[in-house]
């Protein structure tokens, strides 16, 4: 009984974080990507990027790992060890902004689907089956090469191939909620349906779409670097995780080393990605946890 | 499915005439004069507004002519088909893979739910999401063709070379099929009508392995479906990885030559091929499960009725 009512003083919030929290893997997963956030952000302050990221040292080519290279250096002298911390921003950045791209358009489209409905929701949700039928990595493909090789295209590629799964999601959760009596309520007063769907529709249906966010980050992260690792990304010699593991797919024979070390980089982060969307999952939905 | 295609057909279409340049601009022989250039695009047709384009492709679609590629002059209809056998070949052999290792250790992981081995093997799941597929290819390319000399690294010439592609796209898309079959799992582990089975005197492995087991496969197969559907599509950089003479590099390759017939083709292709793969797998519910049968059956006498 005590534990009930502690458990209703809790506000929402607080009662979601304490879920949250007590979920290992999520902690953990969040902790991962609180330190990459860090090194994005600060890489600069940590790393001069005309000497120590692009700057070529011929004399020390291609050496293995050691206690002055971490990880070794490629065919230009060039230390992986930094390359990869400053490639955290062109990863991290290309997946932030492209499911930013996605969640935007792909929200407005889902929400006006789901309240409208009718003839609207009928074209909007045809034009997304026909933009899914295409497998996700081939429209990106077909995107870039088509825009030209360059960081921003390959942040709309991406965005644009994420937009269906937000458009279902959204016209789901509005669905949903659509008929509730607050929103009845508020047409009576005589809002206006976009003060309806941004300010009492879209905050109720916020639990799905912060979750698929989430986990979306994490396979923007990968897309982005199939598409770069293909030559369709970020042009060098900007150390981007696929460039990276393009370049060193080069020398696999004799210099493994420059194959591992970017794909490691790019599995933690998205692990960590995916932990924290399980976690937020699980504790944003109750009902989904299994 | 039909409104689907004109539909993607439509976007490829456009989407390619994007693009600055087009195929003459890379295939002109050296020393081409801008006549000859305007000649070779008088010939393609390509110096037609693209919607005039666009409806003469679409009335060759229409008896069944998918247009002749720009670059290499032939079918487009044929080229694909030619390069559709090993992508079938390969995706077959992932499938296989992956439900040989997943359906097993997601029974395994719901069986001892809670369990050090159920963790374990649930985070085993979450790493191997989370790897880039491309590059578990390039591991096991360093482990198993350059360090050990078991599998050639790349081609289709000897019957060992699909062991690796398999593998790699196998255990990619092990991680999503052995959470769904633990969940689905989980969820009938707890039916009741398990507890009769069991207080019956069934061995628990029977129990498990037929009364459990069929009950959940629903989601199983949908997702063995989804996921056949997306490697028939072409694992694109898997098969550039391993050099694996597939649907999925046709594609890049053609795209840098912009050869719009053969990109829009194959694609409008793919999805012909995913769509009928996604409804077999529909069909296939009935098999399994005679409630989805009946209840179809019912609706259609209701319709009969009124």
């Amino acid at each position: 009984m005590e534990q009930t009512t502690e458990r209703k003083a809790r506000g929402q919030v607080a009662e979601i974080w304490h879920q949250f929290s007590r979920n290992k893997g999520a902690m953990v997963g969040s902790f991962i990507v609180l330190v990459i956030a860090f090194i994005a952000i600060f890489a600069d302050v940590l790393l001069d990027y005309d000497t120590q990221v692009v700057g070529q040292n011929v004399a020390e080519r291609l050496q293995w790992p050691s206690a002055a290279h971490w990880f070794g250096t490629d065919e230009l002298g060039r230390d992986i060890f930094f390359r990869i911390l400053y490639g955290t921003r062109f990863s991290c950045s290309v997946g932030l902004v492209a499911v930013s791209i996605g969640l935007v358009i792909g929200v407005t489209l889902g929400a006006i689907a789901g309240f409208f409905g009718g003839a609207l929701e009928e074209v909007i949700m045809r034009s997304t089956d026909i933009l899914s039928a295409v497998p996700n990595m081939l429209m990106a493909i077909v995107i870039v090469s088509v825009l030209g090789q360059s960081i921003w295209n390959l942040m709309l590629a991406v965005g644009i191939t994420s937009v269906p799964q937000f458009v279902r999601i959204t016209r789901a959760a509005v669905l949903t909620v659509r008929n509730q009596e607050y929103v009845e309520a508020s047409k009576a007063i005589g809002l206006t349906n976009g003060k309806i769907i941004f300010k009492h529709i879209l905050p109720n249906c916020l639990s799905p779409i912060i979750v698929q966010a989430t986990l979306r980050v994490a396979s923007a992260i990968i897309s982005a670097s199939s598409l770069s690792f293909l030559g369709l990304g970020v042009p060098a010699p900007a150390p981007e995780w696929g460039s990276l593991l393009s370049g060193g797919r080069k020398y696999i024979r004799d210099y493994s080393y420059m194959t591992l070390f970017p794909g490691l980089a790019i599995m933690i982060t998205v692990l960590a990605l995916n932990m924290m969307g399980d976690g937020l999952r699980d504790s944003l939905d109750p009902k989904l946890k299994k | 499915m039909i409104p689907v295609i004109i539909g993607v057909s439509f976007l490829v279409f456009f989407i390619m005439d994007l693009a600055p340049g087009d195929a003459v601009d890379l295939m002109a022989p050296e020393g081409a004069t801008a006549e000859d250039l305007m000649a070779i695009r008088h010939d393609l047709g390509l110096d037609q507004p693209v919607v005039i384009r666009y409806i003469r492709y679409m009335g060759g679609m229409l008896h069944g002519d998918m247009g002749i590629s720009y670059v290499s002059k032939t079918d487009v209809f044929d080229t694909y088909m030619q390069k559709l056998p090993a992508t079938i070949k390969l995706s077959f052999a992932s499938i296989l893979v992956s439900v040989l290792l997943s359906v097993p250790l997601g029974i395994y992981s719901a069986t001892r739910q809670g369990t050090i081995q159920d963790n374990i093997s649930m985070v085993l799941a979450m790493i191997g999401l989370s790897m880039p597929n491309f590059w578990l290819g390039l591991l096991l390319i360093i482990a198993f063709s350059l360090h050990i000399h078991l599998f050639p690294s790349g081609g289709d010439q000897t019957l060992s070379a699909i062991v690796l592609p398999a593998l790699t796209i196998g255990t990619g898309l092990m991680a999503t099929l052995t959470r769904t079959t633990r969940s689905s799992m989980l969820d009938v582990l707890k039916q009741e009508y398990l507890r009769t089975a069991r207080a019956k005197g069934i061995p628990e492995k029977t129990v498990v392995m037929s009364h459990a087991l069929r009950n959940a496969l629903i989601p199983i197969i949908t997702i063995i479906g989804t996921q056949l559907a997306g490697v028939l599509g072409g694992s694109v950089l898997t098969e550039t990885v391993f050099a694996w003479p597939g649907v999925g590099r046709l594609i890049v390759d053609s795209l840098n030559m912009r050869d719009t017939p053969l990109v829009t083709g194959s694609i409008i292709m793919t999805t012909i091929l995913l769509s009928i793969v996604l409804l077999l797998v529909d069909l296939l519910y009935a098999v399994v499960d005679p409630r989805i049968k009946a209840q179809y059956i019912i609706k259609r006498g209701r319709k009969k009725r009124g």
